[in-house]
């Protein structure tokens, strides 16, 4: 395998470990939370026995997180020092305040987890919201430095040189608002649905009702709120690419002539060689009016940009109606759910509803790799858009094809012991955590 | 401000050693502990590092931060020389923090403990091993920017006996500031006696393997004996050093913990200031003469000055929370106890 090529793959598998893990490790404290607020307020026994439960899975969650964070932090200068050497200095600074966020998160972590009994109830339980917001932060100050790739800014490129730097300039990128909001939402999306599902599976089995129903419950309203909310911040996404990368959304859309009027591509093969996507379904103007708000807006076409600075068009394209699908698709249900909540209660007991959200479980997950796809493919050549080149940020040692085999390998039998622990965890529910069930069995 | 940046970075980097050293040394004490009394010692060593766990590692991505936003020529020079050890590393700082929460929070206790604990123990020596290579071969002066064959630029960079003598003085540190660690968290008389017996044969290592060092920095022609000794600093470091093992040695039966935990934090902080004061600002030496230096090598002014209040604030937030956490946890231990 070739080093460039090596090193891409690489840095694409620990960022999509990362992502998962860190999403999870992000959104549970909030769950865990309302669960444990709950408890306090209502003394209701069944929530604090979720509330538990669910802080296992955050203590599992944020160490894989915080490890593979570690990682990356590495691994940034191990595959591309000549990014790190230049791009350090100017996108440190959502880096810098990150590391404190994340200190603030593994302090309050540490007192949530081991708190019980020891502090007032609802200072610990204030340690647990600390856990969510810190965590939160720390996402969207990554995201933020993320942005800074498609968005440079905060300094000038004159003859090679990256002179003038502004650190904070270039935090406030014209992309870290629409990207963080994208991605935190997706977050809620993605663990709402994955943790409703996982519930709503141990309901139909009819293990431990009452506990896995208040749990479901958390999750899936949630999730319900986020996936009806991610459309609007979609759109956001959609016009503020269309006006900085209109080479990522031509990509995105397989979208290969300037035109004025275009019309939105859903699903198609794309064929780079002949120009034109076979089998898709075309709406009329529907993609002017999403990128500049107007039906007969022009929407610029790969034509318009040098071929050397296409992007990939056919993983964009599929991971781009992949995300948009499952949004969809989750953006249903969820409106169903939200329907079943005010005016159909007895919808809520049945089994078909469930049986949709144990079919949603990693629609979520599956939704935000390809997000991440198709911001990540969509904005190469680069790596900083239109500033350097991917090719020429590796790193010069030879062999990195072996790295990236070790660390899949790594990274794969992490997936499968978290997924093993997790799996024990949830089956254990009668056994650890659910006291209305052990007073029954004894 | 650039030296406000350096003080944060030499802080942390010593606040990982002590922190995190400890941390990793209670997963070596493991491995050098008999069958009969293993469990003991993971009980005492558990109760004590549980809730502070995270934070202690924390330490290590704030020094990477720092290096990567401030001072991006060195972090980027090193990453591609010492790529190989620092994998290494990496797959020891993977392996070990995963182990320790999966041990923990299995919801079933089986037959998976028992992979679990060899991969908590072999990766709590291999990381400090590696972070002692890493160290030593940012300043041996064999990292050659002109190699021509990979052999020379990414093995021969760090894989030299000066290096190796550190990281094994790396991982004796580590399970010497554990042990000491622990004694001030034993309960039971019994215990406090196992490891005042451990402490003492552990001073003996460490002093073997600081030997050791000198003698591979001879062999390999390095100058460790004239970085030491050439100036003040380094001589006084090293006697307060010397002077407070000895002390630490006679105070081990009847001294009080703090005092014992702090002649431990002293010596090392001793150990890492005579090691880094001479080169001062220089903190990478390469090879044919040429050096990175701190100085010479920060960022621009904008970023070092962002840098740095970056740091300023965030301490204002993390220093407090991190007290209250480890002085609530102490008193809410011995209320328990009382």
């Amino acid at each position: 395998m070739e080093d460039f090529l090596a090193a891409r793959l690489q840095m694409a598998f620990s960022l999509g470990f990362h992502i998962v893990f860190s999403c999870i490790g992000m959104v549970m404290p909030f769950f865990m939370c309302t669960a444990h607020y709950f408890w306090l307020k209502k003394k209701d026994p069944v929530y604090l026995d979720v509330t538990k439960a669910w802080s296992k899975g955050v203590a599992i969650f944020f160490a894989t997180g915080a490890v593979s964070g570690t990682v990356l932090s590495f691994e940034l200068g191990l595959l591309w020092p000549r990014f790190m050497e230049h791009a350090g200095p100017i996108f440190g600074m959502p880096f810098s305040l990150e590391g404190t966020a994340f200190f603030i998160e593994a302090i309050a972590l540490g007192f949530y987890l081991y708190g019980w009994n020891k502090f007032h109830p609802w200072f610990h339980w204030l340690t647990g919201v600390i856990v969510g917001v810190s965590g939160l932060l720390s996402g969207i100050l990554v995201v933020a430095a993320n942005a800074w790739m498609n968005s440079p800014a905060g300094f000038d490129f004159i003859d090679g040189q990256y002179l003038n730097i502004d650190p904070v300039k270039a935090m406030f990128n014209d992309a870290w608002f629409s990207q963080a909001l994208h991605m935190c939402i997706a977050a809620f999306v993605s663990t709402g649905f994955a943790v409703a599902g996982v519930h709503a599976l141990m309901i139909l089995k009819g293990k431990n009702v009452l506990f896995h129903r208040k749990a479901f419950q958390i999750a899936a309203i949630f999730a319900t709120i986020a996936a009806c909310l991610q459309p609007i911040s979609g759109d956001i996404s959609a016009k503020d690419v269309a006006g900085r990368q209109p080479a990522k959304l031509a990509a995105m859309e397989a979208h290969f002539h300037t035109e004025k009027g275009a019309p939105l591509i859903i699903g198609g093969i794309p064929d780079v060689e002949n120009k034109t996507v076979k089998y898709a379904i075309k709406i009329p103007k529907a993609l002017s009016f999403m990128a500049t708000g107007d039906f007969n807006g022009e929407v610029k076409g790969l034509d318009s940009i040098p071929v050397e600075d296409h992007p990939p068009v056919a993983i964009t394209h599929y991971a781009f109606q992949l995300m948009v699908g499952l949004g969809m698709l989750m953006l249903g249900l969820a409106l169903i759910y939200f329907y079943a909540l005010i005016k159909k209660k007895h919808w809520l007991d049945s089994k078909w509803l469930l049986r949709l959200f144990v079919v949603a479980t990693p629609m979520g997950y599956i939704a935000l790799e390809a997000g991440w796809t198709v911001t990540e493919v969509g904005r190469q050549p680069w790596i900083i858009h239109g500033v350097m080149r991917t090719a020429d940020a590796v790193t010069p040692m030879p062999g990195i094809a072996y790295s990236f085999y070790l660390f899949t390998a790594v990274y794969i039998s992490l997936a499968v012991i978290v997924s093993v622990l997790l799996y024990r965890q949830i089956t254990m529910v009668g056994k650890l955590y659910d006291s209305s069930s052990q007073t029954k069995n004894s | 401000m650039v030296y406000v940046v350096i003080v944060f970075l030499w802080t942390a980097i010593l606040l990982y050693i002590l922190l995190g050293g400890a941390d990793f040394g209670a997963g070596i004490m493991e491995l050098f502990t008999s069958k009969k009394n293993r469990h003991r010692t993971r009980k005492n060593m558990y109760e004590a590092i549980g809730p502070v766990w995270e934070a202690n590692h924390m330490w290590l991505i704030i020094v990477i931060v720092i290096l990567f936003v401030g001072f991006p020529k060195i972090y980027t020079t090193v990453s591609v020389y010492l790529h190989i050890p620092l994998v290494c590393m990496l797959l020891g700082i993977i392996a070990r923090g995963t182990a320790f929460v999966f041990r923990n929070y299995d919801a079933v206790k089986d037959g998976m403990q028992k992979v679990y604990t060899p991969i908590f123990v072999v990766s709590s020596v291999v990381t400090p091993f590696f972070l002692g290579i890493i160290a030593a071969s940012s300043v041996s002066g064999q990292i050659d920017l002109q190699a021509a064959d990979f052999v020379s630029a990414y093995i021969f960079s760090w894989l030299n006996w000066f290096s190796l003598s550190v990281g094994l003085f790396t991982v004796t540190i580590c399970a010497y500031l554990a042990t000491i660690f622990i004694i001030g968290e034993t309960t039971h008389p019994d215990d406090r006696a196992l490891f005042i017996r451990k402490a003492r044969r552990v001073i003996f290592v460490v002093m073997g393997a600081g030997a050791l060092v000198f003698m591979a920095a001879y062999a390999e022609n390095i100058p460790l004996m004239d970085w030491i000794f050439s100036d003040y600093p380094g001589v006084i470091a090293l006697v307060l050093a010397t002077i407070s093992l000895v002390l630490t040695f006679i105070e081990l039966n009847k001294g009080h913990a703090i005092i014992l935990r702090f002649f431990a934090g002293f010596q090392v902080s001793m150990i890492l200031f005579a090691a880094t004061y001479s080169h001062f600002p220089d903190i990478v030496l390469l090879k044919g003469g040429e050096n990175l230096s701190l100085l010479t090598h920060q960022g621009q002014y904008k970023t070092i000055a962002s840098l740095g209040w970056a740091l300023l604030i965030g301490s204002v937030f993390i220093l407090p929370a991190l007290f209250y956490l480890i002085y609530s946890f102490r008193t809410k231990k011995s209320e328990q106890h009382d």
